[in-house]
């Protein structure tokens, strides 16, 4: 039996340096090092091309070289990357992979040049209609990218290794569609910070190894009987809820995380893979296949129903909607699912919160206030 | 007895106003009509005959009539965030009250319009309408060109694709087959509307420049909304060959006070205030010559082709573009437009035209010296200007220009 309280240690203490286990991987493999910056990217790719993807989601840093090119107004986890960039955090970086989602992330791929970041860019172009043609349109957009991708870096990606690279991913997808459905036996040991912590290191990690390690915390969790709290079960929906203070909160009211919606989470491996066609045709049909995401355009809006579902199957007791401040993506998604979520009688907390969780007291009051009145 | 001859600004008004009223006899007649986004392939309504009104235009006209504030709040209250865009939130405002206390108001679309090359916002924006309505959308989306050079073949080919499946989805709509031939003519009247739009607002090369830059706000409605009808082309003729006969009796912008200062305006109009900063410019004898927001509408192409079409509607517009594509014109400008200075307005509203205006300013300044000031605003939101900010940023940019001129003619 897997020691699975290691190995959530182990987890944890990727998250609480994601520098330092960048480099030791780096160290251990002999690859070099990519980041990939939000909310999709072709990690697969890279990964044959024998680099290490890295998630590049932000960070609880104050902002002040970024200053110089963002407006106050764009989001914590664009000026965080920019900033992090420019005071030298990535330098074990090759390059970054900035795509398209919305306008921030577009500054972002505009204004990394001006940062004097010394990390070239390679730029992605999601389609955002996903008419029949985008499949073709973004395998090309992959074919596109490797070919930059093999340039910059003087590797060939073969199509075996694509094969095998798009198997791992899967099989860490897989992998983790499986984790966050034990959660709501285990709220104890996956409390709503450990949980955020060991699916957060994934992205400082090989993924054929974070896939082994998760496998062992599965199995060495389901040799245990379930555990028993009095809790309050959510749903998170979002892009990210991160900040440690925000995670305090939710562990201090016994809030399990029994299901969530968030970029940073789920959303990357929710959607399963077909069975057919290359490794390139599989991930395009992926992203075609994507529901509910709102960094791309979905003209039925499935978002609300997902989450009155996703409620539902998890016997969750309320749905908290994290709203990143100045993340239009999101703000505009909101209104329209409140609605369908109340009419639905799913309970609905709507909180806003940075990267830099500023007033603390204030949020806990809320969530507290939550939790009392829907308990 | 003669018929007078109009003049340009009084056709602009009477086309402004056309645009409005011929939707709503569209719709009073049973006709479906569209909702589209300020710089959308518009070539495709104007070949099906289809009314198209523009909430961009409506909503910058809100802001100028002071009846924005009110809309805003509506949609506020329906849980839009103040963050988001404000033509935005003007527009949901509008889509729940319905009429405005004012003779032009919008007919409720049958379908919409979205291209997502001035931002993503509008493609939630419009998504959210498509829900709401249940009306079908329409979209062309141009993937961002992350690249210097522009679009490649691949995105060409995929927003040729996009163009193709809207013809499919506008033939069902109407019941009627879209004609190929009619559209090639739009494409050539709304490429020479284009030509003549550039060579209108170019006359402001000229110094002193007989075009007060506030006149390229008003004229811009007509290139949102009618650049498919030879009208606006022949408008943009009168009204350039009007300006140059202005050129050629030396006339500046103003009867009353001098061309002192000739700037470039970065960033959307404040609407709510386009009164007050237009007076406060011209009594320090600030002449706007240059904007990059009119100059959106540059969608001229090569050749009447889809493939020619949609490479402009990608390309020829900053917000879809890298940084060098918007610092290369305004490099351009100040020498073309003989500027003394700039101003950006950091737009609350508008994210993509804000986030790129601290690495161009840096730049202008080291390349060229000219002095440039920044200041807070909204598009429509008429809560986020200061007057107060507004005048002391102003008066500091004068102080700059000034000093810059003195050393020049030290320097002779």
């Amino acid at each position: 039996m897997s020691d699975y309280r290691a190995l959530i240690q182990e987890l944890e203490a990727v998250c609480s340096n994601p520098a330092a286990a960048v480099a030791e991987e780096m160290k251990r493999s002999g690859r070099r090092a990519i980041g990939c910056v939000p909310a999709y990217t072709p990690d697969e790719i890279i990964y044959a091309a024998g680099i290490l993807p890295v998630g590049l989601w932000g960070g609880q840093t104050d902002i002040k070289l970024a200053d110089s090119l963002l407006q106050n107004f764009c989001c914590s986890l664009i000026r965080a990357d920019l900033e992090y960039g420019m005071k030298g955090t990535y330098q074990m970086l090759t390059a970054v992979v900035i795509p398209n989602f919305c306008d921030s992330l577009k500054a972002l791929c505009k204004n990394w040049p001006y940062g004097d970041t010394g990390i070239p860019v390679l730029g992605i172009a999601y389609p955002q209609n996903r008419i029949p043609a985008a499949f073709q349109y973004l395998i090309s957009e992959f074919q596109f990218f490797q070919e930059r991708l093999e340039k910059l870096t003087g590797t060939k990606v073969t199509d075996e290794a694509l094969e095998g690279s798009f198997g791992i991913y899967e099989e860490y997808r897989k992998t983790c569609r499986e984790f966050v459905k034990m959660v709501a036996d285990y709220p104890v040991t996956l409390n709503a910070k450990t949980r955020h912590h060991i699916l957060k290191a994934a992205y400082f990690m090989d993924k054929k190894i974070y896939t082994e390690k998760l496998r062992g915390i599965i199995e060495g969790l389901k040799a245990q009987p379930k555990e028993e709290m009095e809790q309050f079960k959510v749903v998170l929906s979002g892009i990210l809820v991160d900040a440690e203070a925000y995670l305090d909160i939710l562990v201090n009211n016994h809030i399990t995380v029994v299901a969530d919606d968030l970029a940073q989470e789920s959303r990357q491996f929710r959607t399963p893979a077909r069975a057919e066609g290359t490794a390139l045709e599989k991930m395009a049909q992926r992203y075609m296949d994507q529901r509910g995401c709102s960094l791309i355009y979905e003209p039925e809006k499935s978002r609300g129903q997902m989450l009155i579902n996703m409620a539902k199957d998890n016997d969750a007791d309320g749905v908290i909607a994290a709203q990143m401040k100045f993340c239009e993506a999101e703000e505009y998604d909101y209104p329209i699912y409140r609605k369908e979520l109340q009419k639905a009688g799913v309970k609905l907390l709507y909180v806003e919160a940075d990267q830099q969780i500023e007033a603390a007291g204030q949020l806990e009051n809320r969530i507290q206030t939550f939790v009392e009145i829907n308990r | 007895m003669e018929e007078v001859k109009k003049t340009s600004k009084q056709i602009m008004n009477e086309m402004t106003r056309d645009v409005y009223v011929r939707a709503a006899e569209a719709k009073k007649a049973g006709k479906p009509v569209c909702w589209a986004t300020g710089i959308a392939p518009q070539e495709l309504m104007t070949t099906m005959e289809i009314d198209t009104v523009y909430p961009e235009n409506f909503g910058a006209a809100m802001g100028a009539k002071h009846l924005s504030g009110p809309l805003i709040e509506v949609a506020e209250e329906q849980g839009y965030s103040n963050d988001i865009c404000s033509y935005a939130r003007n527009n949901f405002g509008y889509v729940d009250v319905k009429h405005v206390d004012d003779p032009v108001n919008l007919p409720m679309p049958d379908m919409l319009l979205c291209c997502g090359n001035s931002c993503n916002t509008v493609i939630k924006w419009y998504e959210n309408l498509a829900k709401e309505m249940n009306i079908p959308m329409l979209f062309l989306d141009t993937p961002y060109n992350y690249m210097d050079e522009g679009a490649s073949e691949h995105q060409i080919r995929f927003m040729e694709e996009q163009v193709y499946y809207m013809i499919s989805q506008l033939e069902e709509i109407t019941g009627r087959k879209f004609d190929y031939d009619r559209f090639k003519e739009v494409m050539e009247i709304s490429m020479q509307t284009g030509e003549w739009w550039l060579k209108a607002i170019g006359v402001a090369k000229h110094k002193p420049s007989p075009i007060s830059g506030f006149d390229l706000f008003n004229y811009m409605g007509i290139m949102v909304c009618d650049r498919g009808r030879p009208e606006a082309r022949d408008l943009f003729k009168q009204w350039y060959e009007e300006s140059m006969e202005k050129v050629a009796r030396g006339e500046g912008p103003w009867k009353d006070q001098e061309e002192k200062y000739r700037i470039l305006w970065d960033g959307i109009a404040c609407w709510p205030q386009l009164n007050l900063t237009y007076r406060t410019l011209k009594k320090y004898g600030i002449n706007m010559v240059a904007s990059n927001y009119p100059r959106l509408w540059m969608i001229t192409y090569d050749s009447p082709t889809i493939a020619s079409m949609v490479r402009a509607y990608s390309e020829n517009v900053g917000a879809n573009r890298e940084i060098p594509f918007e610092l290369n014109a305004y490099l351009k400008d100040t020498e073309t437009y003989h500027l003394d200075g700039l101003i950006y307005h950091s737009n609350r509203s508008c994210k993509p035209m804000d986030f790129k205006q601290y690495a161009i300013r840096k730049v202008v300044i080291e390349k060229t010296g000219l002095p440039s000031v920044i200041f807070d605003g909204d598009q429509t939101d008429p809560r986020v200007f200061s007057e107060a900010q507004f005048e002391t940023r102003l008066q500091a940019l004068v102080e700059l220009m000034e000093k810059r001129k003195e050393g020049r003619k030290e320097d002779e």
